[in-house]
Parts: structure tokens; sequence; C-alpha cells
């Protein structure tokens, strides 16, 4: 796997942990949806608690234990599957303050939506980041200066700027 | 795989173009006359096989067998109406696609 | 070639009457291009995969085909300028084969350009303020609006406006660019409606409420295809201030709930047939609640900006009724008929609408060669404000002509051939290019169209048959309508023949309504047959003033039936 995180490949410093692996007292790990409730009445303060969810999964399932979040990973059963996004839009919307993460087969020419519905970093395996380097990455978010929509995060709005042209 | 009923050949669309072309004896043609005809499953799967590796090339797309009849002259037909339209191009403009080269029409 | 000046009689300060790129746009379509020409130099190299490319360039409006790719670009709301009309006759000329197809979805397709020259011809379009962003692909797809807006007698509002600030809106939509399945938009501002919005994913149709206050009916859940529904009601009232909020609700539920398992089954009017238009509304409504809705609240400056480029052209004052006109149409009856058939009522008292048929006796309809484009684009400065638009039922139409013109006008289409007096008529048929171009086709449809046309040439004849829309679809997917055609023909394979299920019937209108299947299937030389057969009987049992859908819905199905059911009787295997 392969992490991108502003237009770098970057190390990863949570661990994914499977779910025969015990939870371990202390490090940054991510562990799978079912096992969340029991991860977070027993991992102590110590240890950062992630999450991997299906993009199906009810925001409000994790709201609540979002305090304690510091990961939520959301999974791309196919790159053109785009629930992942209005997911994510959700958790932001919500509060949640965490690291925002895709999980997948995203193709760099997502990169800027991803970002622009609150996600900070793009897991992809090794296969697709060989094809797709890091500079085909870091080119993705500059393709655009603006985008025409607002409320989305990322890149300025061309309405908020005609706006503000209009008022000066 | 499907069954082997009929003699086959790989059809398949140039990338850069989109041109349709057919597996040759030694490579891709621009002309179904010349394409490489299998007769049994075996040859059909190793034409399969032929046009998989030039996907992964980057030198064609949307590659498929199709059923063909063999003329007198030994060239292959396409037995589907769809794919004789491809042989040959649009039927409401015979000025236009392969027929129109064939025939000597506007290139 | 005319034998007229045009450059003479063309406007030096031809007013804006669409659209026009401020700085924010025009660099936001250079970007995509330059983002399109990275995407085919990555494609070429293998960085993408034909599967990871296709979705971008489907958003990029372009196809594979059976003979070649296909690139289908965006006019958007139907406008057009007459120097992006020369635009488009250039690109064809020099990319293409020298003509295009003026779709039903107010595109226009080049079916012969290849992968490596796109990213030119995009750039080509782009200096004339055009683009193919989002004509494909499970995305929101290029929004239309009625051909008559602006100009319409029965409209509100105009629908431009609107749909202008939704085509920003929805143009590279971080969150709903990869949607269970394409999404399309159409937008109503008049009492017809000619924009078809019973039968888009989403259609808008702008009301006014008790207090004047201007809004819109949202219809949500219609569309063609292989499971043809009509569109339900899910926001009767919806304030422009709320529009943008209310529509990212919608997707965002379509974006999540939309089914992703069966592509047959993942279009949003699956989603509302399956659910219920009651739960979709709750859980548009919820949506709509939870949001920051002031984030999308409308933005009055903004939409004035936009408005300002819709103004109606400098029209003079004239008398209603003109009498060169009326002396014209008394000296050329040929082109009486067209006044009478293809020429439209303006808003604005001593000008006309005129519709410019595509669909000469026996051509390909929609098809317009460059020079043809020239004609038109010529034509519309020199008589119209240099603007045209391109309609659902693949016709031009040039939107203000002095009725004083219209004989100069006529005089100069006929010339190019494009005074064919058929608008609405019979022979004014909506065809998809079905498996003469299309790879997904299981029988051909433009021949079908042309045996028709050739069959009722006599246009006398064509006239006392009246208005009657027949739309042909080489395939399920309906892309020619054949569902909402009054007499609707679908191509299918039969036994490895190309075979024809003919449907009555159906209607696009507010009256929306989906066509029923007459019989089981006919070859494609019985196809005009039947046809003939079906109109001569209407023509028999009609009574004054009926059109063809008017005697079908009164009098009903079966007794058409037995047309076709005594044909087969008559010794022709049907
Ligand atoms: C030539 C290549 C084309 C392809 C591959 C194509 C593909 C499709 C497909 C797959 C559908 C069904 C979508 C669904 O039900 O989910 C569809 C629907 C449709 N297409 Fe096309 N189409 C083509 C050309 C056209 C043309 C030329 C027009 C306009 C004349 C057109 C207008 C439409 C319309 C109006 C619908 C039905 C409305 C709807 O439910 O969306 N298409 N097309
Ligand atoms: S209806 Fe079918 S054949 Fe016709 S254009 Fe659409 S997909 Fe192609």
């Amino acid at each position: 796997m392969a992490l991108i995180s502003n237009g770098r490949f970057v190390e990863d410093a949570w661990r994914r942990l499977a779910d025969e692996e015990a939870l371990p007292k202390a490090g940054k790990v991510i562990v799978s949806l079912p096992r969340l409730q029991h991860a977070l009445e027993v991992v102590g303060p110590e240890a950062a608690l992630g999450v991997i969810v299906p993009n199906t999964t009810e925001p409000s399932a994790l709201i609540e234990a979002s305090p304690r979040l510091e990961l939520v990973s959301i999974s791309f059963p196919a790159f053109s599957d785009g629930r992942g996004f209005s997911l994510a839009r959700l958790l932001r919307r919500a509060g949640f303050k965490g690291e925002l993460r895709a999980s997948g087969r995203l193709v760099a020419d997502q990169y800027s939506h991803a970002v622009g519905c609150g996600f900070d970093t793009i897991e992809i395996p090794d296969d697709l980041a060989e094809r797709q380097n890091e500079e085909q990455w870091r080119a993705a978010l500059n393709v655009y200066a603006m985008s025409y929509q607002r409320g989305y995060s990322g890149r300025g709005s061309i309405l908020e700027a005609r706006r503000s042209a209009a008022r000066s | 795989m499907a069954q082997f009923k009929h003699p086959q050949i790989l059809i398949a669309s140039n990338l850069t173009d989109g041109e349709v072309v057919f597996l040759g004896p030694s490579g891709w043609e621009r002309d179904h006359r010349r394409a490489r005809v299998a007769q049994n499953a075996e040859e059909a799967a190793a034409l399969e096989a032929s046009g998989k590796r030039d996907i992964s090339a980057n030198r064609v797309v949307d590659v498929y067998l199709a059923d063909v009849e063999i003329g007198g002259d030994g060239a292959p037909t396409p037995m589907h109406y769809r794919e004789r339209m491809r042989v040959k191009g649009p039927s409401v403009r015979l000025d236009l696609g392969k027929q129109a080269a064939a025939s000597g029409g506007a290139p | 070639m005319t034998a007229i000046d045009l450059r003479a009689a063309q406007r030096p300060n031809a007013p804006t009457t669409t659209y026009r790129y401020d700085d924010y746009d025009a660099a936001f379509v250079r970007e995509r291009v330059a983002e399109f020409r990275e995407q085919v130099r990555r494609r070429l190299s293998g960085a993408l995969t034909e599967e990871e490319f296709r979705p971008f360039r489907l958003m990029n409006g372009l196809y594979l085909q059976l003979h070649a790719y296909m690139l289908r670009v965006a006019i958007p709301y139907g406008t057009l300028t007459a120097r992006q009309m020369r635009r488009l006759a250039d690109i064809a000329d020099k990319w293409d084969k020298g003509y295009g197809h003026f779709t039903t979805r107010q595109n226009l397709q080049y079916n012969w350009p290849k992968l490596v020259d796109t990213p030119d011809i995009l750039e080509a379009l782009a200096d004339v303020e055009m683009h193919a962003i989002q004509t494909s692909g499970n995305c929101i797809r290029n929004v239309t609006a009625d051909h008559f807006a602006g100009v319409a007698p029965d409209e509100i509002e105009d629908p431009r406006p609107t749909a202008e600030f939704l085509r920003q809106w929805s143009s590279l939509h971080p969150e709903f660019s990869f949607l269970p399945r394409k999404f399309k938009i159409a937008v109503t501002g008049a009492e017809h409606d000619r924009a078809a919005i019973l039968v888009h994913d989403i259609g808008l149709r702008i009301v006014r409420n008790a207090e004047g206050e201007i809004g819109y009916q949202v219809v949500v859940g219609g569309g063609l295809g292989r499971s043809p529904f009509v569109g339900k009601v899910v926001g009767d009232f919806v304030p422009r201030h709320y529009l943008l909020a209310f529509l990212e609700a919608i997707l965002r539920v379509y974006n999540r709930f939309g089914r992703r398992d069966n592509k047959y089954k993942a279009r949003i009017k699956i989603l509302v047939h399956e659910k219920g238009i009651d739960e979709i509304r709750a859980a548009v409504e919820a949506e709509f609640a939870a949001m920051d809705r002031s984030v999308f609240a409308h933005d009055p400056d903004e939409f004035e900006r936009i408005a300002a480029y819709f103004a109606p052209p400098p029209y003079e004052t004239l008398p209603p009724t003109s009498d060169v006109l009326r002396a014209a149409k008394l000296d050329a009856p040929a082109f009486a008929n067209f006044v009478d058939v293809n020429v439209s009522a303006h808003k604005i008292p001593g000008y006309a609408i005129v519709t410019v048929s595509l669909k000469p006796i026996g051509g390909v309809p929609g098809d317009a060669t460059s020079d043809q484009m020239r004609v038109l684009a010529d034509a519309s400065e020199r008589f119209g404000f240099g603007e045209l638009r391109v309609s659902h039922e693949q016709n031009i139409i040039l939107p203000h002509v002095k009725q004083d013109d219209l004989f100069a006008l006529w005089r100069l289409l006929d010339a190019a051939g494009l005074a064919t007096a058929n608008a609405g008529l019979v022979s004014d048929i909506i065809s998809c290019p079905g498996m003469d171009y299309c790879s997904l086709a299981t029988a051909r449809s433009i021949p079908i169209a042309q045996a028709i046309s050739k069959r009722f040439s006599d246009m006398s004849r064509q006239r006392r048959i009246g208005k009657l829309g027949i739309k042909i679809s080489g395939c399920i997917n309906a892309c020619g309508h054949h569902h909402v055609g009054a007499i609707g023909i679908l191509g299918l394979e039969k036994k490895g023949q190309e075979s024809y299920q003919i449907t009555l019937g159906g209607d696009p209108t507010f009256s929306a309504s989906i066509g029923e299947i007459l019989g089981p299937g006919v070859t494609a030389e019985q196809t005009p047959d039947v046809i003939e057969h079906l109109v001569d009987f209407y023509l028999a049992e009609r009574v004054e003033g009926e059109t063809f859908i008017d005697t079908w819905r009164r009098i009903g199905h079966a007794r058409f039936k037995d047309v076709l059911r005594r044909e087969g009787e008559d010794g022709a295997d049907i």
C-alpha cells in the first residue's frame, strides 16, 4: 500500500490491525468497524484509534465514537463508486476533525474530488502506485486553480471570488 | 469460454484513432480479409491471448472474437450484421468508413 | 455558397444573446482541456488503463463506437452563436468528416475523431467558449432547456439563467461525479413543455406561487431507457433561494442509496420506483433540513449577472403582422407552406421563431454538413441577431426573425437544402444513430427513418396528416425517445435479424405518457407499410381537429392493434 498526503507519497504512521490481532497498548491502529465498539472500550489513552469502514456506513454509527476516533478510513470498492465522497462530506459535516482517508483503487484524477469532499489522505495498492507515481498525484492537485462549488474544501470557489469582486 | 461453432477472427479498436482492426498473421490489420482465422477453440484462445497482450501494451481496446464464414476466395466475412457493419462502415453513408476506401471513394 | 454578400449585412456589434465566459469560466475550460490532454498522454503511456481512462474520457464526451471514437460536444441549453456554429463547422472539416449530428439532448456529435486529436478539438472549442464536459459519464450531464427559451409567448421566465447556473454548479462537482449512473436535468419556464422535463432524472419547471414569487416545481425519477418512467413531484414549490440546496440534497440521497449492483437499475428512477416517492421525498427533506443551507443559498447578484447575458436583443418596434410576409406567401406557395409549418409565434410583435428542419426527405435525421452549418450561421447573423438554438427534435431554431425577413431567409435556406417544411410532421422523425454508428445498438434506426420519410414524401399528404411525432431508437436504451413518440419504433434483434417493435400513444410533454406496444415485431421492409396503414387508419377515423394522438386516445389502442392484425392476415408474415 502507498499513502498519499498533500501530493506526496508518505510513510504511514498507522497500522491496520487484522481482526485476529490483539489490540495493542500503544501506537496508532486502525480496526474494522465490527471491532470498533470493543476497541473503544479497551484501548487505553496511549493508543490512537482509527477505523476502516465500508462506504455504506451510516455516519451516525461513527459520530458517537468520533471524539475518540483520530482516523476514519473509507473503503472504495471500485474507484468509480462515489459513495465514499458523500460519506466523507457527512462525517465532516457532523464535526469529525480527525484524518479522513480514502482507501482503494482511486486514481490520481480523483484526487481533487477527494480533497474537496474532506479527505486528507489516499491509500492505494502498490501496483497502482507504480503506474501512477507521485508526480501524477501532485500534478492532479494543481490542475484547477478554482472550483465552481461553494462549501467544498481544497480550492477557492469561483462563486466566492465573483462575489468579492462585485463587492469591491 | 463460449462454445466454438464457427471459424472466428479477433476484432478490436485501435487505441490512438479508434479504427476497427483485425488480428492478422503479423499484427493488426485494417482490412478484415487479412485477418487470421481460428478454426478451432485452441486457435481462438491463442488469438484472444494475443489480444490481451496488446490490450496490456496499450495498442488496442475492446477486443473480442467474432464468428465468420469463409468465402470462395478464402477470406472471412463476419456472420452477424453488427460486425458486417464494422468491416464496412455506416450503411447510410457509403462514402465513409472502410467501404469508402475499398470503393476508391473519398478518403 | 450563396450569391448574397453576407458580410455586408452582418451586424458589427451583435449583442450577446447567450452567456459569455468571464475569466474564471475561460480558465476553467482551458484547465479541463489541459487535464484531458494529460489524461490522453497518460492513457497512451499506460499510466491509465482503459478501464480507468474510460470514465474520464466519457466525462469529456468521448465514446468508442462501432467504427471510430465519437465526441459529444455540449450545446448548453441548446443556445449557440453564429461564431460557435462556424467553429463547429470548421472542426468537422479539420478533424472529422465534414458533418455533425445534432442530438435530442442539445449536443453535437462528431463520429470520426481520433483519440490523439481530441485535445486539439477541445482547444478549438474552448476558443469559442464551448466544451464537451459531462456530456457523458455517470455524472450530472449537460443541462437542457426549452429551445424556445426567451422567445416563447407562454413563458414565465427564461430557463437559461437557471440552466447556466446549474451548468456551473455541476461542473466537476467533487461529490457528484461518480454517481451510480448518468444524471440528466432539464429546465422549462413555459406553460408548454418543450424540454420533456417529465422524462429526466430531475425536471425543473419554473412556477410562480400565489404571492407572485418565482420558484421551481421539482420532478424526480423520470427517464426512458429499459424501464421508462414519468417523473414524480418531489418538491411542489422550491423557492429559488433553496434550489441549489434542494438539488444537493437529492443528489446526495441518490449518490448514497442509488443501486450500484446492476447498471440497468442504477438510475434514480429505479430508486424512486422501488422506495416510492414518499420515502424519497422524506429522505430528501431530511437531508435538506440537516445541511448547512446558507452555503447554497441563492446568490441574487450572481443570478443577475448570468441573467443579464440573456437579455432580449434590440428588437425593433413592429406591427404584429407583416404585409411583406402576406404578399410573399401569396406569391410563393412553397414558402407559404414553410411558414405555416415551420414558423411559430414570437412574443414580440412582428417577429417569428423559425424551425430549420434537419430532416430532409430521405436524409439522416439531425445530420448537418459543415457547409450547412455555415449557412445557418450566416442566416442567423443576417436575420436573427446571430443566435441559433438546437431543439430536442434534432432541428435548428432561429429564434428571432423579423416577419418581413422570412421570405429572404427561406430563399437562403432553400438554396442550402434546409427549407424542408416538415417541423412536427410525420417526416420530422427523431432517430438515434442506431447500428450505423452505435456500439450498443441491436438494430439500425436511420434507414428506417429514411424509408418512412420517403414513403411520406408528398408534403401535402404530410400536412393533411398533421402533427405526428415518430421516434426511433436502435436499442432499448431509448436515445431516440421511442417510448414517448406518438409512434415509437424500437429496433431489436430477433433470430439474427433486425426486428422493429412499434408502440403508440407516447407523449413527452406535461401530459406525458409511455407508448403501448402494438404487436409482434416487424421487419425493416414491413415497417414503412405498417406505419402507413396506421396513419391511413387514423385519417379515416379522426374527427375534425384531431391529431394522431388525440384519435388514438379517443378510440383506444385496441382499434389500432386490429390494423396490424388485419395486415398480418392479408398475407404479410408479421
Ligand atoms: C451513439 C452513442 C450513444 C450511446 C452509446 C448512448 C448510450 C445510452 C445509454 C446506455 C442510455 C440508457 C441509459 C439508462 O437507461 O441508464 C441512453 C439513454 C439516452 N440517450 Fe443515449 N447514447 C448514444 C447516443 C445518443 C444520442 C445520439 C442521443 C440523442 C439523439 C442520445 C440521447 C439519449 C436519451 C434522450 C436517452 C434516454 C433518456 C434517459 O433515460 O436518459 N443518446 N443512451
Ligand atoms: S438507443 Fe441504443 S442504438 Fe440508439 S444511440 Fe442509444 S444506445 Fe445507441
